[in-house]
C-alpha cells in the first residue's frame, strides 16, 4: 500500500511539474543562458567564425547580421521542432537545409526591399547564414528531439550567444579601426581629434586578434579547457 | 524510425512546394519595394557625385533628383540616342551600365546626367558620367561629375561589389573620392589623359599635378582597375565631351 501511495505521489508530482512549468522555468532559462557564456557557439564551440570575421568591421551591419541570425535560428528551430515527428530521418539534413535556406532568402529579400544599403553592405554574408554551422548544428542537436517552445528558446539563446560576440568584436574593430561607434566619430566627440586608427583592425586579422582575446578572457574566467 | 520511400518522396515534394510558394510569394510581394530601393540607390549615387546628401530622407532625394537632374543617352560618337532599334524610348536611368559593359563599345549606350539649377534645365552646373570596370575581386563602378568646362572633375563617387574591406573597398570613402576633385582630364593641348591614381599612399604633392591623385596603400590592383575604368570611359565619352565643350549654346539646345 505504501508503494502505491508513493507511486501516486510521484505521478501527481510529475503532473504538477508539467502543469506548473512556466514559460521561462529554470530549466528553460538554461537554454538561453548557457550559450551566452559557458557553451557559447563562437568562443567555446568555435562555430560560425567565418561570418564573425567578415561582417564585424562596423557595428551597424553587425547588428543587422545579428538580428538576421536570431530570426533565422528561432524560426528554423521552431519549424524543425514542429515537424520533428514527420521529417523522414534519411533526408533530415536536406529538410533542415531547405528550411534554413528559405528563411535566409526571406531575410535577404526583406533587407533588399527595406534596407538596401545594408543589403549592399552585407551582400553575400546574409546568404552565408545558410552555411553557418551554428544554425544547422542546433537543428540537428536540439530541435529534432525537443518540443517547439524549448527549441525556440534554444535557438534564441544560441543566436544571442553568437550575436553578443560578433557585436563585441565589431565594437572594438570599429572603435580602433575607424574611431567610430555606429558610424559616429566618438573620439572627435570627446575632443581627441587625431586618434590614430589602426588599419589592422579593419582587416580580418583584427577580428582574429579580438576574438582570441575574448576567448582568452572567457576561458580564464570559466576555466574551460579544450580536451 | 524508417519511413517508406513513398513517404519520403511525398514529404519532400510537399516541403518543396510549401517553401517554394513561400519564397515566390515574398518575392512578388516585395518586388515593387525592392525596385524603388534600387532606383533610390542609383539616384543617390548620381547625386552624391555633385552634392552632399547627408541628412536627406529617401523621398527628399528622389524629389531633388527630379528637380535637378536631366538625363540624355548618347552613343560612342557623342550623338543623342532617343529610341532603341524597336523604336521604344530610351531612358537614361533604365540603361544598365553593367549589361552595356559586355557589349562592344561601339554598340553601348552611354547615359549622361545633367545637374542643373532646380527647375531650369538650361543652366547646367555639372555633367555626371557613369563609369564601370573591374577591381581586384569583382566589378567596380561610379559616377564622375565634370564641371561645365568638361575638363575639371567636380566630384566622384565610387562603389564596388567585393573589394577588400580596408584596402580596395576604400574607394567608397569620401576622403579617397575627394582626392579627385579639381583634377583635369585633358592636358593643355586638349589631349585626353584621364586622371589616375598613383601607386602607394602619401605621395608628395608635387608628384600629383593635375592628372594624378594619391593612391591607396595595399590596394594597387583596385586602383589600377579604377584608372583603367576612368581612362576607358573618358575615351568613350570623349566625342560627347568635345561636342559639349565645343559649343555650349548647342548644349543648351540639347
Amino acid at each position: 500500500m505504501s508503494t502505491d501511495t508513493i507511486e501516486k505521489q510521484q505521478v501527481e508530482e510529475v503532473k504538477e511539474k508539467k502543469k506548473s512549468e512556466t514559460l521561462l522555468s529554470k530549466r528553460r532559462k538554461k537554454f538561453i543562458n548557457d550559450p551566452l557564456n559557458d557553451d557559447n557557439p563562437i568562443t567555446v564551440q568555435v562555430l560560425g567564425i567565418c561570418s564573425a570575421l567578415a561582417v564585424t568591421t562596423q557595428m551597424k551591419p553587425t547588428l543587422t547580421m545579428a538580428i538576421s541570425v536570431i530570426f533565422v535560428m528561432v524560426f528554423s528551430n521552431l519549424s524543425i521542432s514542429l515537424l520533428r515527428n514527420l521529417i523522414p530521418t534519411r533526408v533530415r539534413i536536406i529538410v533542415q537545409l531547405a528550411v534554413i535556406a528559405t528563411l535566409v532568402s526571406l531575410v535577404s529579400e526583406v533587407l533588399k526591399a527595406y534596407s538596401y544599403d545594408m543589403y549592399k553592405e552585407l551582400s553575400v554574408f546574409v546568404g552565408l547564414i545558410i552555411t553557418n554551422c551554428i544554425v544547422m548544428g542546433r537543428l540537428e542537436a536540439f530541435a529534432l528531439g525537443n518540443k517547439p517552445w524549448d527549441s525556440v528558446l534554444d535557438g534564441f539563446g544560441n543566436a544571442l550567444g553568437y550575436s553578443w560576440i560578433i557585436l563585441a568584436v565589431a565594437f572594438f574593430r570599429e572603435l580602433l579601426g575607424a574611431g567610430k561607434f555606429f558610424g559616429v566619430p566618438v573620439f572627435e566627440a570627446i575632443g581627441i581629434a587625431n586618434f590614430p586608427t589602426n588599419g589592422l583592425m579593419v582587416t580580418p586579422v583584427g577580428a582574429f586578434i579580438i576574438l582570441g582575446l575574448i576567448i582568452w578572457v572567457q576561458r580564464t574566467k570559466t576555466g574551460y579547457v579544450e580536451h | 524510425m524508417q519511413q517508406s520511400n513513398n513517404y519520403i518522396i511525398i514529404f519532400t515534394v510537399v516541403l518543396t512546394i510549401v517553401l517554394g510558394g513561400l519564397l515566390s510569394a515574398a518575392s512578388v510581394f516585395l518586388k515593387p519595394k525592392q525596385k524603388k530601393s534600387i532606383e533610390l540607390d542609383t539616384k543617390k549615387q548620381i547625386l552624391t557625385a555633385v552634392v552632399d546628401l547627408e541628412g536627406l530622407s529617401g523621398n527628399e532625394i528622389l524629389e531633388k533628383y527630379d528637380a535637378e537632374i536631366q538625363s540624355v543617352v548618347v552613343n560612342i560618337d557623342g550623338d543623342i540616342v532617343e529610341e532603341d532599334e524597336q523604336g521604344a524610348p530610351i531612358v537614361a536611368e533604365k540603361v544598365d551600365i553593367a549589361k552595356n559593359y559586355k557589349k562592344a563599345p561601339e554598340e553601348r549606350l552611354f547615359p549622361v546626367f545633367k545637374f542643373h539649377e532646380a527647375g531650369n534645365t538650361e543652366s547646367v552646373k555639372s555633367y555626371i558620367l557613369p563609369v564601370y570596370g573591374t577591381g581586384l575581386w569583382g566589378p567596380i563602378w561610379g559616377y564622375i561629375a565634370l564641371e561645365t568646362d568638361m575638363n575639371t572633375i567636380k566630384g566622384v563617387v565610387f562603389a564596388h561589389e567585393t573589394e577588400t574591406p580596408g584596402l580596395g573597398a576604400r574607394i567608397t570613402e569620401r576622403e579617397v573620392q575627394d582626392r579627385f576633385q579639381g583634377k583635369n582630364i585633358f592636358d593643355e593641348e586638349g589631349k585626353l589623359v584621364s586622371v589616375a591614381m598613383l601607386k602607394g599612399e602619401n605621395n608628395p604633392n608635387p608628384l600629383l599635378g593635375a592628372h594624378y591623385v594619391d593612391g591607396m596603400s595595399g590596394a594597387t590592383i583596385t586602383a589600377d582597375g579604377l584608372n583603367k575604368m576612368l581612362k576607358d570611359y573618358f575615351g568613350y565619352y570623349e566625342a560627347y565631351i568635345k561636342k559639349v565643350s565645343g559649343d555650349t549654346e548647342k548644349v543648351a539646345a540639347l
